[in-house]
């Protein structure tokens, strides 16, 4: 800021502007940076006074307990790190799987909710009012209690085939065990995702420049999927399955989903998906119809109207909302600890409880937390700012 | 829980100097005319609230104890409920002043904990619940089994330390709340559950088919259950503690809730004299009345009294005195003498 000069002498030194403006900055740093300090090297003082060492040196010790489910080695031996680890983990597996879901589901209920059909619109507007207006720690223990009560005892469990059983220790089926050969399937569908990536690239070109369309969806369905499965053949079909059985009181071998990681999957992907139905009706509706009036007029079909017109256009007002839910879900995630599945909450709480190390595990939540926030909306705004309005 | 963690450390973090939480309790106990207790969250002969919310149990009866001792009334307690992953940074935080809540005394928490324990009311171990139907005679055949436990608990790792050193696997499924331990083993997530064997007695009550549950004979750990207060407040340590030895010695010199007046008045015997308070100025050193142990009788009678009327033979949980016995008739309940 400037002052015109000769001003000066007529204000006093208290009263300039920039006097002013950097003397109040400069108190809010000092006091900010004070308060810092102070918070600090209070915490540091406490901890020690409570024969506590401030730091990470803990997370290197044994933890001494088991976690339901681990995707990772673990065992009581393990340290403190792992058993945090396993608990992250965990929180990113139910979240991305809800993330998943969610979005397919919310996107299918919003589409219903604009449908011209009075029974699938209405069930879709029922679905939306009741699963957005009722509390998600309370729906997650009506599913919790739900699958825990309906389902018998794993010495009845509903069998599919001696293959899947359903029972109230979880869903158990088999597990595939795949042998080296299987590694030329995988190579198939590497090569498959590339040749998908160019041969769409090519095929955008070409349209551009010569107007005609390539078939590139069919194209990259067959690399994808089919390609794929013509190598696991020719290879012999390098699988073996581990059957769950019934031994004692358990099941052992298999694939064990646990009724804990169910609930909070339903729960969590379903009460989002409410949400993001109506973010996707939002969406919809804001193109407005002269946009697909124009499309019809161009001689465009129904299909490519909606694929090339309508949606792009959808999803700019789509994303930046959806990434907000996306963030809700993965921190909505922690009320896992309610119902013992062990997240990183789960996790982080028992570790707490033996280590007392409560102010760096705090931290550590918090610095996760934040970081899986940051990393989803970044990823969010990458993605945004491809579909952005290309203005030309 | 959240909150009340994040007080806590927001607490840990803007206390002014170390001597924050830890400065004389008794003062801010006298100044507030409460003593605040923590308690379990609903535990038959421990700490179990009724529908008005009047407590009872062993834990309950020894804060009513400590709250005699200093007022003279043990009614001015404010119980606390807390659950397990809650209780320590209560205690430190200083949102209770002691914690009377079927806590199992170990090294780390006496050592690393910013705490101390004062005493054990209670010698437990640990043991294992499961269902009659599954026709299990021992914690040894359990190999495989699901097992229902309380998170943030000696428990949990006593039950890694059990399982491995025997070659058995298992699954845990350990929930915050001892309801949430019970609803899920009830409701057969689990084949077995698993806390202090005085826990599964009187969790066993709270089942709709108590005759269908057993618990097995096998005990796998030491569970030593007492008060705990903060560490670096001895005058605090000290009230607590000698609370605790007031009630073993009246019980051993037989001076109960009923004959207190009589025998303060006639006794002849020096050690009963010293005791209530007629010779002596022991109440003092502990910043309390004189009268002190006459006061806790009133309120609760001795320890044998409150164990008898919490979890006695003559009681729903019927657990007898066993270890807990007076170190004359073989338990170790043992007080040093007061002179």
């Amino acid at each position: 800021m400037t002052t015109v000069p000769g001003s000066q002498s007529r204000t006093s030194f208290w009263r300039h502007p920039t006097v002013r403006s950097v003397g109040v900055q400069l108190f809010m740093v000092i006091a900010v940076v004070w308060f810092v300090v102070f918070v600090t090297d209070n915490t540091i003082n406490n901890m020690k006074a409570r024969n506590l060492a401030p730091g990470f040196s803990f997370l290197n010790d044994t933890a001494g307990f088991d976690i339901l489910q681990a995707l990772i080695p673990y065992s009581r031996g393990s340290t403190y790190a792992t058993a945090f680890v396993v608990g992250l983990l965990n929180t990113l597996l139910v979240a991305v799987l809800g993330i998943i879901t969610a979005t397919i589901l919310g996107f299918l209920v919003g589409v219903m909710r604009l449908s011209r059909n009075w029974v699938i619109r209405s069930s879709a507007t029922l679905y939306v009012e009741f699963v957005r207006n009722v509390p998600l720690l309370l729906q997650m223990f009506i599913w919790y209690k739900t699958v825990l009560k309906a389902l018998p005892a794993p010495r009845d469990s509903l069998r599919y085939d001696d293959m899947f059983f359903l029972s109230n220790r979880g869903l158990m089926s088999p597990k595939p065990l795949f042998e080296p050969a299987a590694l030329w399937t995988l190579a198939a569908l590497t090569v498959g995702i590339i040749a998908t990536f160019f041969i769409t690239r090519w095929a955008r070109k070409r349209q551009e420049r010569t107007g005609e369309i390539f078939p590139a969806f069919l194209t990259s369905l067959g690399l994808i999927i089919a390609l794929p499965i013509v190598v696991f053949s020719a290879s012999g079909l390098p699988v073996r399955f581990e059957y769950p059985v019934l031994q004692g009181f358990n099941f052992v071998g298999g694939l064990a989903i646990i009724p804990e990681f169910m609930a909070l999957y339903l729960a969590l992907s379903i009460y989002t998906a409410a949400f993001i139905s109506e973010i996707v009706r939002a969406g919809v509706l804001a193109v407005s119809h002269g946009q697909t009036e124009a499309a019809h007029a161009l001689g465009l079909r129904h299909g490519p109207t909606l694929r090339l017109i309508i949606i792009p256009q959808a999803m700019r007002v789509i994303i930046p909302p959806l990434a907000s839910q996306y963030l809700n879900l993965t921190k909505n995630s922690s009320l896992a600890v309610a119902i013992g599945y062990p997240d990183f909450v789960y996790t982080g709480g028992t570790i707490l409880n033996q280590t007392g190390q409560a102010v760096t595990i705090v931290l550590i939540w918090m610095g996760v937390y934040l970081s899986l926030s940051l990393l989803t909306s970044s990823f969010m705004n990458w993605f945004n700012s491809r579909m952005k309005l290309v203005e030309r | 829980m959240k909150l009340k963690l994040l007080s806590a450390v927001i607490g840990t973090a803007l206390t002014m100097g170390v001597a924050g939480a830890s400065a004389a309790t008794l003062d801010d106990v006298k100044a507030r005319g409460t003593l605040k207790c923590g308690v379990s969250q609903g535990l038959i002969g421990f700490s179990n609230p009724d529908e008005q919310n009047n407590w009872t149990g062993l834990d309950v009866d020894f804060c009513r104890a400590v709250a005699a001792a200093i007022f003279g009334d043990g009614k001015k307690v404010e119980f606390v409920p807390l659950d397990a992953t809650q209780r320590f940074e209560a205690l430190k935080s200083g949102e209770v002043d002691v914690l009377s809540r079927n806590t199992t005394w170990t090294m780390s928490r006496d050592t690393t904990g910013g705490m101390t324990f004062a005493g054990v009311t209670y010698y437990d171990g640990q043991g294992f619940m499961v269902k009659k139907s599954l026709g299990v005679d021992s914690a040894l055949k359990l190999n495989g089994a699901s097992v229902c436990t309380q998170t943030g608990t000696t428990t949990e790792l006593n039950l890694a330390d059990y399982f491995r050193a025997n070659n058995m696997t298992y699954q845990v499924v350990a929930f915050q709340k001892n309801e949430e331990v019970l609803a899920a083993y009830n409701e057969g997530r689990c084949d077995v559950y698993t806390t202090d064997q005085s826990g599964l007695y009187a969790e066993r009550l709270k089942l709709p088919d108590v005759e269908n549950h057993v618990v097995l004979p096998e005990i796998i750990s030491k569970e030593p259950l007492g008060p705990v207060v903060r560490q670096n407040d001895t005058q605090w340590f000290n009230l607590v503690r000698w609370t605790y030895y007031a009630l073993l010695t009246a019980e051993e010199l037989g001076v109960t809730q009923a004959n207190s007046a009589e025998q303060l008045a006639s006794s002849t015997n020096p050690e009963v004299a010293r005791l209530l308070g007629k010779e002596g100025d022991f109440g003092k050193g502990l910043g309390v009345e004189n009268d002190w142990v006459m006061k806790i009788l009133a309120a609760t009678g001795n320890y044998g009294e409150i164990f008898d009327r919490n979890v006695g033979e003559a009681t729903k949980l019927g657990i007898k005195r066993g270890v807990n016995s007076l170190w004359k008739s073989g338990g170790l309940q043992y007080a040093p003498p007061i002179r």
